[in-house]
């Protein structure tokens, strides 16, 4: 066998089940890979200890015949989930120090199965960003090499600011990159406007946002709480349906958390597509589009007709006004949200001699400017005098975005294909000078899905000219996360085995 | 709409967020930036839409309003930067 973490999930479960490999052995392999890995920056946080513990406890069940769904299989977490007494901060200065006392429901129902921690991910700060640059602890580079560069040329930019070397995509740029560098066989990530699927997407990954309500948000560091939802990056869009059915399930203690039986995802891998109606929605077709990204969209529409799937325009004719709408409805609920990081009751606290004071200098010292910029715009449209012009009036273009899909679902489409992103993964730095609003539009294909509540699956796709890779994203009806599983494992069937890049960073 | 340097202190003082004077020209730049991007919403017709207030279509649970916890003054206060029995400590608030 090669390196045990080259492994798939489901390869490696398969070998801890059939006894020819062990979870220590498996953990093991994955640690070192980390060791190794550490200019990448995808982890904050290494938990050895606690990994190696609780994979002797994972083989002691196995050779009992025992053990859950997840048995020994070593994953990572990213930093938004609270792991109690573990490094949790959302990568933002704010949560200095702050260790929960508690353990997150998605995070419990992976240990519950059985699963091994790695450690903590990096992210964009509170998972405000598209490249992972916000995070307090650093960028993360991508383990894919920009275009025409020597693997010595990226080790060098690794050592220094890493600039030039390619984004993960963001919010969840450590879990992309720790997925695609195989420092973990999965990873939890999370999805306010496309966290989890630009980042797939850009790592030739598989990752999927869920049904708003499919997974519980208690214990996930709250961003957007009605856009917030929990969901995987894996490397196959197998491993993504197998970690789902983990992390999904009622919790009474999120009362959005939908209360209905978890689907074995997994069964619907290899399920026929024959006979589903596939929607492609013109909308999408923005223009000065890239033509490399038309003609990926255009062979997906090929190989779901392959498939037996048929395949119809549709329109959505809200479309453009959703990365607005979220750019208001988002920051207003951020916040709100983080008005609770007030330096009083944990995380980073500034010296000051009164109250306001004290409030005043740690939010100024412990947000990042992007963190910053958007607690800004959206107490500015919550103010008095604007609350109506802007944040109700973005509420009610919601309702009419959401009703473009449910439209088209009530004319009998299954599902919509679209591009996952307009390009494949830029430069680290490339985009920092801009305007940020040049960073939202890498939303813009995946921020509709959030707006409408529904679920939306990236799987790999293939590569661009330049050889990046590049995903097509699948959007379902509510709680249909198994029409999207079957419709993923076509894209990436058809598409062939993506091929990660050799380990130049170690 | 746009905002001039006034209303950016005034946000910044609302969010609770120390703003100095030199950082001030370069976030109205960049919040006036953000603002004109959403300004095409005004355009769009909502009369008679309903604002969302729950993506998806669920009856919000109760439960029995009975204590379900308690007892972990120790817990809450793990995390404060600084804290005395069982109080977290802020600087004088009432003089």
């Amino acid at each position: 066998m090669n390196n045990p973490n080259d492994l798939t999930l489901a390869d490696a479960r398969a070998a801890l089940r059939g006894r020819s490999l062990s979870s220590v052995e498996l953990t093991t392999a994955h640690l070192t890979a980390m060791e190794r890995a550490r200019g990448l920056n995808a982890y904050v946080r290494e938990t050895p200890e606690q990994a190696l513990a609780m994979a002797e406890a994972s083989d002691a069940r196995l050779a009992r015949g025992e053990g859950g769904p997840l048995e020994g299989l070593p994953i990572g977490v990213k930093d938004l989930y609270a792991t109690k007494g573990v490094h949790t901060q959302a990568c933002s200065h704010i949560l200095d120090g702050f260790k929960p006392q508690y353990e997150s429901t998605v995070t419990t129902h992976l240990w519950r199965d059985g699963a091994v921690m790695l450690g903590k991910l990096n992210m964009d700060e509170f998972a405000m960003g598209s490249s992972n640059e916000t995070s307090y602890y650093g960028p993360v580079a991508s383990p894919w090499l920009p275009p025409n560069w020597s693997e010595e040329q990226a080790r060098t930019a690794m050592a220094g600011d890493k600039r030039g070397l390619l984004v993960p995509g963001g919010s969840s740029g450590g879990s992309a990159s720790a997925v695609a560098s195989r420092l973990c066989l999965a990873a939890t990530a999370s999805d306010t406007g496309g966290s989890i699927r630009q980042p797939a997407a850009f790592t030739g990954t598989a990752g999927i946002k869920p049904t708003y309500g499919r997974c519980s948000r208690y214990g996930m560091v709250a961003f957007a709480s009605s856009l917030d939802q929990a969901g995987p990056i894996a490397r196959t869009t197998r491993d993504a349906a197998i970690m789902l059915r983990s992390m999904a399930g009622y919790d009474a203690k999120d009362s959005t958390c939908f209360n209905a039986p978890v689907p074995d995802y997994e069964a619907a891998i290899g399920r026929s597509i024959k006979g589903l109606t596939i929607g492609v929605p013109r909308e999408y077709r923005l223009d000065g589009m890239s033509p490399e990204i038309e003609k990926l969209w255009g062979q997906g529409v090929e190989w779901m007709k392959a498939a037996g799937a048929r395949v119809v325009d549709i329109s959505l004719p809200n479309t453009r006004h959703a990365l607005p709408a979220y750019y208001i409805v988002a920051p207003a609920e951020a916040s709100s949200n983080l008005a609770r990081y007030d330096g009083v009751r944990y995380g980073l606290r500034e010296p000051a001699s009164d109250i306001t004071e004290l409030y005043e200098k740690t939010r100024a010292a412990g947000f990042g400017a992007e963190v910053r910029r958007r607690v800004m715009i959206g107490t500015y449209v919550l103010s008095a005098g604007y609350y109506d012009a802007y944040y109700v009036r973005a509420q009610k273009i919601r309702t009419l975005i959401k009703r473009d899909f449910e439209t088209v679902f009530a004319d009998g489409i299954d599902a919509i294909l679209t591009p996952a992103t307009p390009s494949a993964a830029f430069g680290i730095g490339e985009k920092s000078d801009a305007d940020p609003v040049e960073m939202y539009l890498n939303d813009i294909f995946t921020v509709t899905v959030n707006m409408a509540g529904l679920p939306g699956l990236v799987a790999p796709a293939g590569l661009s000219g330049e050889g990046l890779p590049l995903g097509l994203q699948v959007i379902g009806r509510p709680f249909d996360e198994e029409t999207l599983f079957a419709l993923g494992e076509v894209i990436e069937q058809s598409a062939g085995p993506m091929k990660l890049p050799k380990p130049w960073w170690e | 709409m746009s905002v001039d340097q006034a209303t950016v202190r005034r946000i910044a003082h609302l969010a609770r967020i120390a703003l100095s004077d030199a950082e001030t020209p370069h976030l109205q730049g960049e919040i006036n930036a953000i603002l004109s991007f959403v300004e095409a919403l005004g355009a769009v017709d909502v009369e008679g839409v309903e604002p969302m207030t729950s993506v998806i279509p669920m009856k919000l649970p109760l439960r029995e309003d009975v204590v379900t916890d308690g007892h972990i003054e120790q817990k809450i206060l793990a995390n404060a930067p600084l804290a005395e029995d069982d109080f977290f400590l802020v600087p004088k608030v009432i003089e």
